[in-house]
């Protein structure tokens, strides 16, 4: 293993099984495993779970903890790698606002690199959005039509993935992490064989190596870690919506667009029969810049309707907490949280909601959160910005009468 | 701490029914309190669970367990709410004739359907004028060749229309008086066998309890249980073994208030600082916990005895009762008090607590009669005594 | 029909606590619990077998403690439990994790349905279940919420998306990645835990699997975790409490004059 216990060192003193986060290291005795001390009974073992996070290195008092990064050689030639390219998903021909978002960040980290940021577009028909790409920071645009591309299915846009990414080689390619970003993301990664970070919440990279510095959200949102693909190009990495800005349109930006076609014939196992929409999947909690959660404190389903009106003063959205859709006063499309949906909004009302953990790590990266509950101690009041200890049915009415006055 | 060694069975079992009652049980039970509604859903998981399979012996498709394993589940599910245990352990009840008395042919046809919960069982003997006083039922059973005919009404019966399964008493012969009763197996659905009033109770509300009404109501001469007249032996043995299971119920009921207690009184801040830090609060916690561990120590060592095929049981039994629910009723006042004006709200779980403890007391025998059981069997111990 | 349900052990994140002093993890008294979301693979993968016959195999990567989840899938109805442990997988990253399982699974022969979790809630990456079907070369149908037909040689799958779903038809071998909207897992029995007590959880080693060295653990994974820190803690927000239409007032005030609202 990478990772090590060096035995004359370690007295036992369990600090890096308090700071192991994946619970992966144990103490033993000392004369089960055969490494004898004159004064410590027992010595840290890290089992095959670890994934090598680090967290225990600096914790370790008698530094006995070692890690040994292997020699990994690369398997491509780094240097051809260049540039930096943005999947932009479409869906029925429109480009998803998280993709403009991407532009944004990626211009950033472009001209800090000086290179070209290129934006690619698979899709049927959708040609006339580049221009689009291009207004919001893009250099260049890959552009590739095909039928088979219409819809997402994930065999053909890998393989022509794929096909774009061996042609021309990008050194980072930064992807939405929506239900069709996260999926082809992955199946790419796997095939083209590099590393992937998922929802990364910050970006930086290196001027010099063009190194990306992929920062994210671990363990339920309670520990960050950035991550590195050292030896595999290009960089992948995935974000979720409104996590970045996008730059103000303008168009009178310069770009090119290159029409690509895919040398063989794209195949598909599996096959989109229809897009139902559905009602109660509308809300689209992760577009949303304000959202309105109700949660146990509703007590009933027709109270949800005060959750409607504040959401309808301040123009969000209705989202909800796992107890409310548990005892089916609201759908589970509106369910925010661990089990539900992960919302950033700029501003997140929580209605009588206690906010156990489990509900915080789906809406703690909000901008502003306020709370309302009668309960002082709740757990919300913790992360709020802003709270209201009182009767939601008394408060709520209040604050809609006087947004609306 | 394992004081009573547990068996790995034992734990496995005690630990499931912990994980439904959180799981399944603690979402809903305000509501199905609220509405005074069966918690038909919860009894399905309990059955696919095996559950109901633990007081059955193997070869009638339970799990081989006895009156201990019952006792373990019905505190767990009561620790979260008792009108769900209650449910469960009257099965058990309505199925103790048929396992201490039943025939062979009977035990075949009917334990394995209890065992695999598949249907649920009840017990019927309390009448208008009959409660305590079991000697003057009224609901007759005239022989007619090779069936009986069975004629008047039961009431305060647990899983009364939920159940399939009925162990009911009636007199076969009234000039015997409490040596003319016998016990006899009615199904759900046989003719002349309906229900009427649904109670609408203070407490375990989720709990159905329900009259039954018999009007020449026709059943076989193979449903009778043992034989004709032996009616008081099986209720009274019946309660010996299903009381410590109500003594359960009600350490369950204490164990679940005070849990909310301490977390509440943890909690909340008075004078800037945790209730839970003042010596008042404290030492009636003390005295709640105390009481519960005596309760079920009793309780436990009731169920053992049961279990252990040991002639005497009814002393024991009774007291696991008497001393559990008067615990019961104690510690969920306390729990109550503790939550002060809070505990009074239905918002809160403490005064439901309440509520369900108090039946505790006062059914399969009131704690007066358990008073009378206990003291008669103390005298007759002592006149048995040699003086020296 | 046989089905693979893939499932982790994971520390139960819920009951983690933030040292407000240190600003670390408290991670004491937290349980090993199998990954919420596979909960509900376990289930959908019984339930298909209830309906179609066959063998429902339980497959983990993970330290020899892991058995014990592996266990608890047995105890809700799974056929086996197979565990993927050897310490040259330690430091996998999601590639080389969707790697070693896969090979696990090409172990297993003929299998006909793959079923994960959408993710697991300690990494929350949602990368294992698309990789593993890429190395399968099969296809690969995230967050369904409803098998709606389903027999030997194909499916018919809803697939959660924003603002709906997509029907999608697919054939068999596939693997799919399932929503908590799928189904209500159910609970364990008794004799389901017996069952389970005395199982047999088949270990295998990377050599077991036939793994390219150059493929497992940290050599096998492109990603490195540079450092972990915790995430900066909110500021202590403002609390109003007395009068509802005064409580109101004073915190449209307050949003007004940061020009939040």
């Amino acid at each position: 293993m990478p990772i090590k216990i060096i035995s004359d060192k370690c007295s036992g003193c369990t600090k890096c099984v308090q700071a192991c986060p994946f619970d992966v290291i144990e103490m033993k005795s000392r004369e089960e495993t055969g490494q004898p001390h004159p004064r410590f009974k027992k010595i840290a073992f890290i089992n095959e779970g670890c994934n090598l996070c680090g967290a225990c290195e600096p914790e370790c008092p008698f530094d006995a903890i070692e890690i040994t990064k292997e020699e990994k050689k690369p398997r491509v030639a780094l240097d051809e790698y260049k540039n930096i390219w943005v999947f932009a998903e479409q869906k029925n021909g429109e480009i998803e606002e998280v993709g403009l978002e991407l532009l944004g960040k990626g211009r950033q980290l472009a001209d800090k690199r000086g290179c070209s940021l290129a934006a690619v577009l698979l899709g049927d028909g959708v040609k006339g959005k580049a221009g689009e790409l291009i207004s919001h920071g893009a250099d260049t645009v890959y552009v590739m039509e095909d039928g088979m591309l219409k819809d997402f299915l994930d065999e053909p846009y890998t393989a022509a993935m794929q096909y774009l990414i061996e042609k021309y080689k990008p050194e980072t390619v930064l992807m939405g992490a929506t239900t069709i970003g996260r999926a082809f993301a992955s199946r790419l990664a796997a095939r083209i064989v590099t590393g992937l970070t998922a929802d990364c919440t910050e970006l930086d990279v290196d001027s010099s190596s063009g190194l990306l510095h992929q920062t994210r959200p671990a363990f339920g949102g309670n520990i960050m870690a950035t991550i590195f693909t050292e030896h595999h190009r290009p960089q992948m990495a995935t974000v979720r919506h409104k996590v970045f800005k996008p730059i103000p349109s303008d168009g009178s930006r310069k770009g090119e667009i290159v029409e690509e076609k895919y040398p063989g014939k794209f195949t598909s196992l599996s096959r989109v029969v229809e897009f139902i929409k559905d009602e109660t999947q509308q809300v689209n909690l992760a577009d949303a810049d304000i959202i309105v959660s109700g949660g146990r404190g509703m007590g009933k389903p027709e109270n949800f309707n005060l959750i409607k009106d504040l959401a309808d003063a301040l123009g969000g959205a209705v989202g909800s907490s796992r107890a409310a859709v548990d005892a089916g006063w609201i759908p589970y499309s509106h369910q925010v949280g661990q089990t539900g949906r992960t919302v950033a909004p700029k501003i997140y009302v929580a209605v009588g909601i206690s906010g156990a953990i489990q509900h915080q790590v789906g809406m703690n990266s909000s901008d502003t959160i306020i709370a309302i509950n009668k309960d002082e101690n709740a757990p919300i009041f913790d992360i709020a910005s802003y709270g209201i200890v009182g009767d939601l049915f008394e408060v709520v009415p209040q604050l809609i009468k006087q947004l609306k006055d | 701490m394992n004081e009573w060694q547990l068996t790995e069975d034992q734990k496995m079992m005690r630990d499931l029914a912990r994980q439904i009652a959180q799981e399944k049980v603690k979402p809903v039970r305000a509501e199905l309190d609220e509405k005074g509604e069966f918690p038909a859903e919860i009894m399905k998981v309990l059955a696919e669970s095996d559950l109901f399979a633990v007081f059955v012996p193997e070869q009638y498709g339970g799990l081989g367990g006895g009156c201990f394993e019952l006792c373990l589940i019905t505190e767990e599910l009561s620790k979260v709410c008792p009108a769900v245990a209650v449910s469960y352990a009257a099965s058990a009840l309505g199925a103790y004739p048929i396992l201490l008395f039943g025939s062979e042919e009977q035990k075949k046809k009917y334990l394995p359907q209890i065992a695999s919960g598949e249907k649920l069982a009840a017990f019927g003997l309390t009448e208008p004028n009959a409660g305590s006083d079991a000697g003057a039922l009224q609901t007759t059973a005239e022989k007619d060749g090779d069936s009986y005919i069975l004629n008047g009404n039961k009431i305060f019966i647990t899983n009364g229309g939920v159940a399939e399964i009925y162990s009911i008493l009636a007199m076969t012969d009234k000039s015997k008086g409490a040596r003319g009763a016998s016990v006899f197996i009615v199904e759900k659905g046989t003719e002349g066998f309906d229900f009427g009033k649904k109670e609408d109770k203070l407490g375990i509300r989720a709990s159905v309890t329900r009259e039954l009404v018999f009007e020449n109501c026709r059943v076989p001469a193979e449903n009778v249980i043992r034989k004709e007249g032996m009616g008081f032996i099986v209720a009274m043995k019946t309660f010996d073994s299903s009381r410590p299971g109500i003594g359960a119920q009600a350490v369950g009921t204490a164990q679940g208030a005070l849990d909310e207690a301490v977390d509440y009184a943890r909690q909340r801040i008075q004078f800037g600082q945790p209730i839970s830090s003042f010596q008042a609060v404290r030492h009636m916690i003390a005295d709640m916990a105390t009481k519960i561990e005596a309760a079920r120590s009793l309780v436990y060592k009731a169920a053992s005895a049961v279990d252990s095929g040991m002639k005497d049981v009814s002393k024991l039994s009774a007291m696991a009762k008497l001393f559990a629910s008067d615990v019961a009723m104690e510690v969920t006042t306390d729990a109550v008090q503790i939550f002060g004006g809070y505990g009074y709200m239905k918002e809160y779980p403490a005064e439901k607590f309440m509520r369900d403890a108090k039946i505790t007391q006062i059914y399969e025998g009131t704690n007066q009669i358990q008073r009378d059981v206990i003291g008669l069997e103390v005298i007759k111990e002592s006149t048995k005594k040699k003086i020296k | 029909m046989n089905i693979v349900v893939c499932i982790k052990q994971v520390p139960d994140t819920t009951e983690v606590k933030i040292n407000p002093e240190t600003n670390t993890l408290i991670r004491e008294g937290v349980e090993s619990i199998i990954n919420p979301f596979d909960t509900y693979a376990i289930e959908e993968g019984i339930r298909i077998k209830e309906k179609l016959n066959g063998e429902v195999t339980a497959l983990s990567m993970g330290p020899p403690q892991a058995e014990e989840s592996l266990r608890q899938a047995v105890a809700l109805g799974a056929d086996k439990g197979v565990l993927l442990t050897d310490r040259n997988f330690a430091g996998s990253d999601t590639w080389a994790t969707a790697y070693t399982l896969a090979r696990g699974i090409k172990k297993l022969k003929d299998v006909d349905l793959v079923i994960c979790g959408k993710q697991a809630i300690d990494g929350d990456t949602a990368q294992v279940g698309p990789g593993i079907a890429e190395f399968m070369g099969i296809p690969c149908i995230t967050y369904v919420r409803k098998i709606e037909e389903i027999d030997e040689n194909k499916m018919r799958v809803h697939r959660m998306m924003e603002g709906g779903y997509h029907i999608i038809d697919v054939p068999l071998p596939a693997l799919i990645t399932v929503v908590k909207e799928i189904n209500e897992p159910r609970m364990p029995s008794l004799r389901g835990k017996m069952n389970a007590r005395k199982a047999e959880i088949e270990k295998w080693t990377a050599a077991d699997i036939a793994c390219e060295v150059n493929n497992i653990g940290q050599m096998g994974s492109p990603t490195w975790v540079d450092k972990i820190f915790a995430p900066p803690r909110r500021e202590k927000g403002v609390i109003f409490k007395g009068e509802p239409a005064e409580s109101a007032g004073k915190l449209i005030e307050a949003l007004k004059e940061k020009k939040i609202v």
